[in-house]
């Protein structure tokens, strides 16, 4: 917001109060109430208000105060964000982030544990990523806020309170590429957000136990990157995707495809693919446990691939 | 029946200009210094405001550009009509013609720094923000000299440099965004306005209303125009609105009902809005309009009212014939006059219309550009035309021998310019084993 007077955010009780997560905490005070605008209980037209700013060449950062918040906004988000670059036959471009919290947190219940990545994939036009380390999270954000395309920042309720020696200086991660998180050998595992740190928890005991995976964090959900991953498969010959999607129509259904289509020739074994129940989160801490995937479960999952 | 609701409000007779007794002639398209009075057809009506008076002064140059321009307007959409008839236009098609008045009056009010967002009845004022007829003729017909290079059509006319925001297709999507318009000129301190287009039907959308209790908060220098034309598609204002009083809906935002088929009403008032707006931020502009056509071209417009209606309104409140009974009985130019200019139109439709036949249809690498700005996330070998003449922006197909030249230099070392090997997708590349 410094480098740039175009940069603004907008989105409820981020100025103010700081941010539900505290991701804006003082921003108000620095930037003043314009420039870190508290909205109203509105997200579609909010939404809509910081998309037609950005027309105007304006650098708007929505947030939903919960991912799942901005499905009223999933109008403005399809049509208008993604789409106007293209309808306008190239005039406006439309560089906002939209970003916020989602994923399943503890016993948030079924409306506050939304994963919202696998709804938005298909929207032509936008691009999105999920950071899930401090180091991460700081050099997207920034490539987000710099790049001309929107961007959704999808970030994890649980992952908030993480803490990491990061560099102060300015640093900017390439949106479009994933993260080498633990080379291997045996196995190819895909992961991003929270359930990077499950697979890393599993990769401890798999390694106990003699095998060697190699962990990659995609981050760029929207495009795949899909030379990191080719690279991989191409050595290890089996791939496992943990995800916190949903197994229906999730981002590792896409990733199984693309894989399949373009690697094809170098799978030893079927790709795959963990994901979250089809259901929607229960509040009973046990049921909402079985709902997501667990690290014992991944174990499993790569001792069967691996056999 | 239903249609029998329908009072004759709709066919409020025109009240006469103020007679003006002073000769002059013939100095028409060029005279800006006579003032000559109007009186618009009937007062304003204001909701929490005082009106603006209803006499206006003009010039006989504003007069005739008034007729020209709606001249043009309206010739080009009935062109429009017959062109979709001959499947030239093909999908949507919604037409203004009725409704010139509103562009053409909100235009004089405003100057090409002030933002205009309106939905899918964009033609018309794609026109008044300087859009040229091939541009969109070219556009309506898919072709690739289009406003939007064929890729947007009849819903999507947009022009950047003139603050024409569009052209969108879901009804009072835009409302938000022109809010968002205003927030981007309050931030900038730029003392502009946006005016945000939306038609009766929309007007009962629930973003309508969060939007203004935005601009109103934030005192965004918004203007929210409702042209009424009395029906949502199919369905009469007062079978959608238990309040069809649109001017009066913003409650704590000020309110004035307009007559939109009385182009300086529509003048006077845009610019009372404009001032407004810059001072007090949002208020809300009814104009009381009508459009001859049906909602769309599939639409035959006489299933919901009758052609009486239709031709009452035209025969009492036309705003072409409006301008020119004004014209006639100032002396500014005679019925024979009036007449060549309006041949002259059409000639000059019907050229815009044979030069936009002429443009071709896009490039088939067209359906890549423009997904992401600088080509970023399509997985497709077209990325390299993006690449190369992202710089230049050249449209693909149009490179120069020394650009092709660069481009296959980019092909045979990609690596170099950082293009990973998936994107380019030579099969020749990956080892069978």
């Amino acid at each position: 917001m410094e480098r740039d007077a175009r940069v603004c955010v907008i989105g409820e009780d981020v100025g103010h109060y700081g941010g539900s997560y505290k991701v804006t905490k003082d921003l108000a005070n620095k930037y003043g109430d314009l420039r870190v605008l508290d909205t109203p209980i509105a997200e579609n037209s909010f939404t809509g208000m910081a998309i037609g700013a950005a027309m105007t060449g304006l650098r708007p950062i929505i947030e939903g105060m919960n991912m799942g918040f901005l499905l009223l906004a999933f109008n403005q988000i399809s049509n208008n964000c993604g789409m106007l670059h293209y309808t306008s036959g190239g005039q406006f471009t439309i560089p906002v982030v939209i970003r916020g919290p989602g994923g399943v947190g503890r016993q948030l219940g079924a409306e506050h544990s939304q994963r919202l990545e696998s709804y938005f994939q298909s929207i032509p036009g936008i691009q999105m990523v999920a950071c899930s380390t401090p180091y991460n999270a700081k050099g997207l954000m920034k490539a987000a806020i710099r790049s001309e395309n929107p961007v959704i920042l999808f970030e994890h309720v649980l992952l908030y309170n993480l803490k990491e020696r990061i560099p102060d200086e300015e640093y900017v991660l390439n949106l479009e590429e994933a993260e080498m998180v633990r080379p291997g050998e045996h196995i190819t595992i895909l992961t991003y957000s929270r359930m990077r740190y499950h697979v890393m928890q599993a990769a401890k005991t798999l390694v106990n136990k003699g095998y060697d995976p190699e962990v990659i964090d995609i981050r760029s959900l929207k495009p795949f990157d899909l030379h990191t991953i080719g690279n991989s498969v191409k050595k290890t010959h089996r791939v496992l995707i943990v995800e916190e999607c949903m197994r229906t129509g999730g981002i590792g259904a896409s990733l199984t495809t693309a894989i399949n289509e373009n690697f094809h020739d170098y799978l030893d074994a079927p790709v795959v693919c963990l994901s979250s129940q089809d259901v929607p989160t229960p509040y009973a801490g046990t049921l909402e446990e079985w709902t997501v995937v667990q690290p014992t479960q991944i174990v499993t999952a790569v001792e069967q691939l691996c056999h | 029946m239903a249609l029998t609701h329908r009072s004759t409000n709709l066919l409020k007779p025109l009240s006469a200009a103020v007679p003006f007794t002073s000769s002059l002639r013939r100095l028409f398209s060029t005279d800006d210094a006579t003032a000559i009075t109007v009186e618009t057809s009937v007062p304003f009506t204001g909701h929490k405001c005082d009106p603006p008076p209803r006499t206006i002064d003009t010039t006989p140059k504003e007069l005739m550009t008034f007729f020209r321009d709606m001249a043009t307007m309206r010739r080009m959409e009935i062109a429009a009509d017959s062109l979709y008839k001959a499947k030239l236009i093909r999908g949507f098609c919604h037409l203004y013609d009725g409704q010139e008045a509103v562009a053409v009056g909100m235009e004089a009010a405003i100057t090409k720094k002030d933002c205009i967002i309106t939905a899918y009845r964009d033609h018309c004022i794609f026109l008044g923000r300087g859009g040229t007829l091939v541009e969109a003729f070219a556009e309506l017909m898919g072709r690739r000299d289009g406003c939007s290079r064929g890729k947007g059509g009849s819903m999507h006319f947009y022009k950047k440099e003139s603050g024409f925001y569009g052209g969108h297709g879901i009804v009072g999507a835009q409302v938000p965004l022109g809010i968002g318009l205003a927030f981007a000129q309050k931030y900038s301190k730029e003392e502009h306005v946006a005016f945000a287009l939306y038609g009766d039907g929309a007007a009962n959308q629930g973003q309508l209303f969060e939007a203004l209790n935005m601009a109103a908060l934030w005192d965004l220098p918004a203007i929210l125009v409702c042209e009424n034309n009395h029906y949502g598609m199919g369905t009469a204002e007062w079978r959608a609105a238990k309040s069809p009083a649109y001017y009066k809906r913003g409650d704590y935002v000020p309110g004035l009902k307009v007559d939109g088929m009385d182009a300086f009403a529509v003048k006077q008032a845009c610019k009372f809005a404009k001032e407004h707006a810059l001072k007090n931020g949002p208020i809300i502009l009814e104009m009381d309009t009508y459009r001859y056509h049906g909602h769309s071209m599939s639409d035959p417009g006489s299933t919901y009212r009758t052609r009486d209606e239709i031709s009452g309104v035209r025969q009492e409140r036309d705003p072409l014939e409006r301008i020119r009974k004004l014209i006639l009985s100032h002396d500014i130019a005679t019925e024979k006059e009036l007449k060549d200019i309006e041949k002259e139109i059409r000639k000059e439709v019907d050229e815009a219309i044979a030069q936009a036949k002429e443009s071709p249809m896009p490039d088939s690498s067209e359906l890549f550009t423009n997904v992401y700005v600088k080509g970023f996330g399509v997985q497709s070998p077209l990325l390299t035309y993006q690449l190369c003449h992202r710089a230049k922006g050249n449209r693909a197909g149009e490179l120069s021998s020394q650009e092709l030249d660069n481009l296959m230099t980019i092909v045979a070392n990609y690596r170099q310019f950082k293009i990973p090997d998936w994107f380019l997708n030579r099969k020749k590349d990956y080892k069978k084993r």
